[in-house]
């Protein structure tokens, strides 16, 4: 082997700030970084060559274990897709309700990152205050779910079943309290000395790099760039409600820090609006062909049992061509990609995960920072393995 | 959203050999043929009158049977305009030049399509597969390979000492 | 009359085995979405502490019990058992999970089909992924285990470079 004056570290996958199993090689000239590999791959599963063997349903429950902190955001994004093949009109209930869950899937997210963050960064308080609230979320979310990570309840054509009963209050009830409680960590954190030297100036990436490396998301938006897809291209009725893009200026660590804490607090506006605005009405499309029937109606009707069985077990089959539907999930604009050959089965599945293309940001940002600062980049960025390797 | 049949319009006009194929439910794309393609989406990135400055997405679709094989597909998007489009492309096992120059954000996603379905990209800085180890035989997305791989039923066996 | 059944031997095997399964050290080590619901554990709301097991350490030098808390891939698997194989004696592995307990729904070419065909399982932990208790639930499962265990399971004291058995 060559002589080289540059020493090579291995990080990961087995450490406690890669946020899963993501192993980066490190070339360093004594503390400065001169280059760096991310290694990824280690929770490869094969999502996408499993989705092309398995009915569009059966395809759902894959789309949570994507991003396993936003379940109804995954699935909201799969289903706008599936339902662009079909051409089904989804209901305005269902929509509002749609953007509430994944506001509320959101909001769980991003207080995920900001405990986790804080942990990595040595700041422990925040994780346990983080993590209170997260679970009063997951709670609410769960009532409607029943599973308080994948939760399967947005559907092709609208959603599982209606809301139950308290759902409303309880929502409400969590949004009220959030705001006292995000102001809460920013008297921990905003203007702590020690977090604002961690953070500020750290690892950042201008307009420019972030576009060309295809940076989506918060990430994105810190960098100062305005993209959100809730705003760019509108889905699921996200144009009837008022809501701020927060932007970042210098596109720092401490930058995306600022963005998420904003992003939380629009978030809570857009789901007390939802609150106050949602329609009666039904919750599934008018579409037999592929939306199943009531559950009430399978006990007492016989064609719906039929109808229920044929879906469930056989699946439906799309008319042929091929449909693009993305999101802005907590990580990033999540698309989805689907060929539909005419099958039961998709005969292509691709899924363009925000966290993939904000990890190949990486090597750029931490080029010429310390060692220190790598686990905040890689913190910053908010990477979810399972989405980044499918 | 914009209404990227104009730009596709203007992106015709500005290379030869440009199709234009509206394709419901999804959106029109141009059809652009393999030698041309580094061209044309030089044109999309740095033509004043396009500007599609995000590479959005990129992917390969197999279309087993059919020659050439394998459909690339790029999709592009301005931040400033908020217009997308698709621009797609076909080759075969002969691969395709590589646009990681053009988008840094190409580099991974080559290197996902290298992997997955054994498409090179010429000109490459770093051509290695990316989420399967190196020693691994097969590209798991072309319809051939089966879902469950080789060896599926045996005991999986870590030896440490060979490694 | 074998050693295992001698009044003092028991006596000091029930000590060791109140000493070891209340103190417990997990290795930090998730690999998918399970970790999440594993961190969940030891934060406030469910609180691991209770049971003795919240230092998690990132060393596995420090630690004796090895919570597989997610899907193991076939590049993953050399990595998992390093881990392992580093980690002192006496040692446990709870496989957490569907995916560490039998691939769960990823029958794929590239998911290891069960921790258990790499490193030795002790307690086995379904759902998908399960929820925080049924953490805590596994670990008391454990403790349990620990508590029967006698001289002949596992030896008092294990010499570095020994091989355990």
């Amino acid at each position: 082997m060559a002589e080289s004056k540059y020493m090579t570290i291995n990080m990961g996958p087995q450490h406690p700030a890669t946020h899963g199993v993501l192993r980066v090689v490190l070339e360093l000239d004594g503390e400065t970084i001169i280059s760096s590999t991310p290694d990824i791959g280690y929770l490869h599963r094969g999502i996408e060559k499993i989705f092309e063997n398995r009915t569009y349903w059966q395809g759902e429950p894959l789309t949570d274990r994507l991003d396993y902190t936003s379940g109804h955001s995954n699935n909201l994004a799969y289903c706008l897709a599936v339902e662009k093949l079909i051409g089904v009109e989804i209901p305005k209930r269902a929509q509002y309700i749609r953007v509430m869950l994944s506001e509320l899937q959101r909001i769980a997210a991003h207080l995920l990152w900001v405990s986790t963050h804080a942990l990595d960064m040595g700041a422990m308080t925040v994780l346990f205050y983080g993590f209170r609230e997260r679970e009063s979320c997951l709670k609410v979310l769960e009532t409607v779910a029943g599973a308080r990570l994948m939760p399967d309840y947005i559907r092709f054509g609208g959603l599982r079943e209606e809301l139950p009963e308290d759902f409303l209050k309880e929502a409400r009830a969590f949004i009220e309290e959030l705001p006292g409680r995000i102001d809460e960590y920013e008297t921990l954190l905003t203007e702590n000395v020690i977090w604002k030297g961690r953070l500020k100036g750290v690892c950042p990436l201008s307009p420019e790099d972030a576009i060309g490396f295809g940076v989506t998301g918060p990430m994105l938006r810190a960098s100062g760039v305005n993209y959100d897809v809730r705003k760019a291209y509108p889905y699921s009725s996200y144009e009837d409600f008022d809501f701020e893009i927060p932007l970042g200026t210098v596109g720092d660590v401490y930058d995306r820090y600022l963005v998420r804490l904003q992003e939380m607090r629009q978030s809570i506006r857009i789901v007390a609006q939802t609150i106050e605005k949602l329609p009666e009405g039904p919750i599934k499309a008018d579409a037999p062909a592929y939306v199943p029937p009531e559950k009430e109606d399978v006990a007492h009707d016989m064609a719906a049992l039929i109808r229920h069985f044929k879906l469930m077990t056989d699946g439906f089959r799309p008319p042929k061509g091929e449909a693009y539907a993305s999101i802005e999930s907590s990580k990033g604009e999540l698309g989805f990609f689907i060929v539909s050959d005419g099958t039961d089965k998709p005969y292509r599945v691709r899924i363009r995960p925000p966290s993939f293309l904000n990890l190949g940001s990486i090597s750029k940002m931490i080029e010429g920072s310390l060692v220190a600062d790598v686990v905040a980049a890689i913190g910053s960025a908010d990477i979810v393995l399972g989405e980044i390797d499918k | 959203m914009s209404d990227n049949g104009e730009y596709l319009k203007i992106l015709s006009g500005k290379e030869a050999g440009i199709k234009i194929v509206p394709a419901p439910p999804g959106e029109p794309c141009a059809v652009v043929g393999r030698d041309s393609i580094r061209q044309v989406l030089d044109h999309c990135r740095y033509d004043r009158d396009l500007g599609f400055n995000m590479l959005v997405d990129m992917f390969a679709v197999d279309y087993m049977g059919e020659e050439p094989r394998y459909e690339i597909v790029y999709i592009l998007r301005s931040t400033k305009t908020n217009a997308r489009i698709a621009v797609k492309t076909r080759t075969g096992e002969e691969g395709i030049e590589t646009i990681s120059d053009i988008w840094p954000a190409a580099n991974f996603l080559e290197r996902e399509i290298y992997d997955m379905f054994g498409v090179p990209f010429a000109n490459h800085p770093d051509l290695r597969r990316i989420y399967n180890p190196d020693d691994f035989e097969g590209h798991p997305l072309r319809k051939e390979f089966p879902l469950e791989g080789k060896d599926f039923d045996k005991p999986f066996v870590v030896d440490l000492e060979n490694e | 009359m074998g050693i295992e059944n001698n009044a003092l031997i028991s006596g000091v095997d029930w000590l060791i085995n109140w000493g070891r399964k209340n103190s417990l050290f997990p290795v930090t080590f998730g690999l998918a979405c399970c970790a999440l619901e594993m961190m969940v554990a030891s934060c406030a709301e469910y609180d691991i502490a209770r049971f003795g097991a919240e230092v998690f350490r990132p060393s596995p030098r420090q630690s004796d019990l090895m919570i597989v808390a997610g899907t193991l891939t076939k590049k993953m698997a050399p990595v998992v058992r390093r881990i392992y194989e580093q980690m002192p004696n006496p040692k446990w592995v709870i496989a957490y999970g569907a995916c560490a307990s039998s691939g769960g729904i990823f029958r794929s070419y590239s998911v290891v089909q069960g921790v258990d065909q790499i490193i030795p399982v002790d307690v086995y932990i379904p759902g998908c992924p399960p929820r925080p208790e049924a953490l805590l639930k596994g670990i008391m499962e454990l403790q349990k285990k620990i508590q029967k265990e006698t001289i002949k399971d596992r030896p008092l004291i294990t010499l570095p470079g020994k091989k355990s058995a």
